[in-house]
């Protein structure tokens, strides 16, 4: 069968030539991560104590950031109300502090992930995981409503600490070592962000990205292939909800204190924000996002007082409005983006061993 | 035992009658086509087998079960799958891709996180591509396909579960002469493991591919039976055959 053989051949250069692209694209990756790891290890030497303070921040955030990106960039899930899970799990875990006396590093931060996985699951329940599936619509609104009812729920209630929310949090601890802000929380931040940024990659490569991209390209499709597509979108959400409620405990301990926009819609817009920036669908443009965008509050709002929000509502207008897919879409291409899910050539040649053995 | 058995099916939209007490029965390795008229139903028909659309009224019997009420999910699962009228591929993934989350739509939510079938399923890919002429264009996003190349690729996710049932909507729509030719050779060989319903205004290529044929009108069945009855039917030379 020659035509057989030449389509095989063609086939096979195909391959080839596609798997050099892909692993220049990942190359370029792996070199934006490395750069941006490397300058995240030397940064608290580099710094002010004040600016490790502010650095801290920023990492935690990023870490917040990757939470959206999952569940909006990967499974195109738009959740404006990432907040609730942050917020949440920062309340829980200042509640434990105060009136349980509970600061260990090993308990409030499981603690506080356990806290944005429930509320995830709840939220997620009740909107994803209807007879049919849910629309784009419902689901922003729903998660956004959730949002506002949270934080005004945590505005009027005594017990939250209502208006001023719960301050002078104690530090974490581990064993009798206090943990307070500065280069230490700096690299347990940064720690805890490398380790979810590593199993965020590896899930969104393996075939349950695969099935993420078909969920967020043509829901309905998939559903025709055998998927429970909203059993997906509910397993997604919960995991952005774990990552983010991992990220709302950090940042509770970090600033010592919670308070009701942490919970409510100002946060929940604000992770958009970071993730539009620096480019959904990618997980270094969420980190990249949120570090060029806080940075730039930053510097801003200490240089030009009266009119640095505006500057920066400019700024994030002109990178939505000219660079729709972020940032990093300056030097990723979309390929990287969208992903790309075919078995590695070792794999395929142990597997070919494995079939003929 | 018929394979699938559709009785009574009945479906509205405000106030039009889609269907209006349509049947449909398939035999086990069956090629059906389904004819009629532009607005005959046909299309919605098929959507009320696959699950794409709830029907009003009226039962569809699947490998004997009442599988009404089921989900398009639960359906696929059951061993039925459906290509749509309008292509509906993923046009940003490679076509690789495509075939591969088709293929593993039936995996367990372990083997998908630690990509346990990823190795075994690259020769599956490979050999659908290869089987619908695709296979030099593996690496190349969908959306870089002629629309035949999209049909045929959609036609490939749609038989890559392996299903016992496989609904085709206008699988030659828009198609070349020369390309509805390899359209049906590409479907011949699928017989020996699975059904077709198949919804096509192409007469010459039903005729030429099909066993038993159901002719649609205003939502009703106006004839079924083998190809050589539906063209000696009158009533259906009169209404359909005819105009075309």
């Amino acid at each position: 069968m020659p035509t057989l053989e030449v389509n095989c051949a063609t086939a096979d250069m195909a391959e080839i030539a596609f798997a050099g692209q892909v692993s220049r694209a990942r190359r370029v990756l792996l070199i934006i991560e490395g750069l941006v790891l490397i300058g995240a290890l030397v940064l608290p030497v580099m710094l002010h104590d004040y600016l490790t303070v502010f650095a801290t921040r920023v990492v935690i955030l990023a870490l917040f950031a990757l939470s959206f990106d999952l569940v909006w960039g990967y499974a195109g899930i738009m959740s404006f109300g990432q907040a609730l899970f942050f917020g949440s799990a920062g309340y829980g875990v200042a509640l434990l502090a105060r009136d349980l006396d509970i600061t260990s590093i090993l308990l409030v931060l499981p603690a506080g992930t356990l806290i944005g996985l429930v509320f995830a699951l709840l939220l997620g329940g009740f909107l994803l995981l209807g007879r049919h599936p849910a629309s784009m619509i419902f689901v922003s609104l729903g998660t956004l409503t959730g949002a506002y009812a949270a934080d005004r729920l945590a505005r009027g209630w005594y017990y939250l600490g209502g208006q001023n929310g719960i301050p002078s949090i104690p530090p974490m601890t581990l064993g009798s070592y206090e943990l307070s802000e500065g280069s230490n929380f700096y690299y347990l931040a940064l720690g805890l962000l490398v380790i979810v940024y590593v199993a965020c990659r590896f899930l969104v490569r393996s075939q349950f990205g695969l099935a993420l991209a078909g969920l967020r390209e043509n829901e309905q499709r998939i559903a025709f292939f055998g998927y429970r597509t909203q059993h997906l979108k509910a397993i997604v959400f919960a995991i952005g909800g774990a990552i983010a409620g991992l990220s709302g405990s950090l940042y509770a301990f970090h600033e010592g204190f919670v308070w009701p926009n942490m919970i409510g819609v100002v946060v929940s817009t604000q992770v958009v924000l970071y993730v539009l920036f620096g480019g959904s669908g990618t997980l270094i443009g969420a980190v990249i996002g949120t570090a060029i965008v806080e940075g730039l509050s930053f510097w801003l709002s200490d240089n030009y007082r009266d009119i640095w929000p505006i500057i920066l509502g400019v700024l994030l207008l002109l990178v939505i409005l000219f660079r729709p897919l972020g940032l990093i879409s300056l030097v990723l291409t979309e390929r990287e983006r969208v992903g790309s899910f075919a078995a590695k050539a070792q794999d395929k040649k142990r597997a070919q061993h494995h079939a003929a053995s | 035992m018929p394979l699938l058995e559709a009785a009574g099916i009945r479906k509205i939209f405000g106030k039009l009658t889609a269907v209006d007490g349509a049947a449909l029965t398939v035999r086990e390795n069956e090629f059906h086509g389904l004819i009629g008229p532009n607005g005959s139903g046909k299309s919605t028909l098929m959507k009320c087998i696959a699950g794409a659309e709830v029907p009003t009224q009226g039962k569809v019997r699947f490998i004997n079960t009442d599988i009404t009420t089921f989900t398009p999910t639960e359906r696929a699962r059951a061993g039925m799958s459906l290509k749509f009228q309008i292509t509906s591929v993923l046009p940003s993934l490679t076509l690789y891709d495509n075939i591969l989350l088709a293929l593993q739509g039936h995996c367990s939510l372990f083997d998908l996180v630690f990509s346990r079938s990823r190795r075994q399923l690259h020769d599956q890919v490979m050999m659908m591509l290869t089987q619908f002429r695709l296979a030099d264009r593996a690496f190349d996003a969908a959306a870089a396909l002629s629309h035949g190349q999209q049909q045929w690729l959609e036609i490939a996710m749609a038989l890559a579960g392996k299903p016992r049932l496989l609904l085709l909507d206008e699988p030659t729509g828009g198609m070349s002469l020369e390309e509805r030719r390899v359209t049906g050779e590409l479907l011949r060989p699928i017989k020996e493991h699975c059904s077709l319903v198949i919804v096509e205004h192409d007469l010459d290529f039903i005729r030429d591919i099909c066993d038993r044929l159901t002719v649609l009108d205003q939502g009703r069945v106006l004839a079924t039976g083998s190809v050589a009855e539906i063209q000696a039917d009158k009533s259906v030379q009169e209404i359909y055959l005819r105009r075309a």
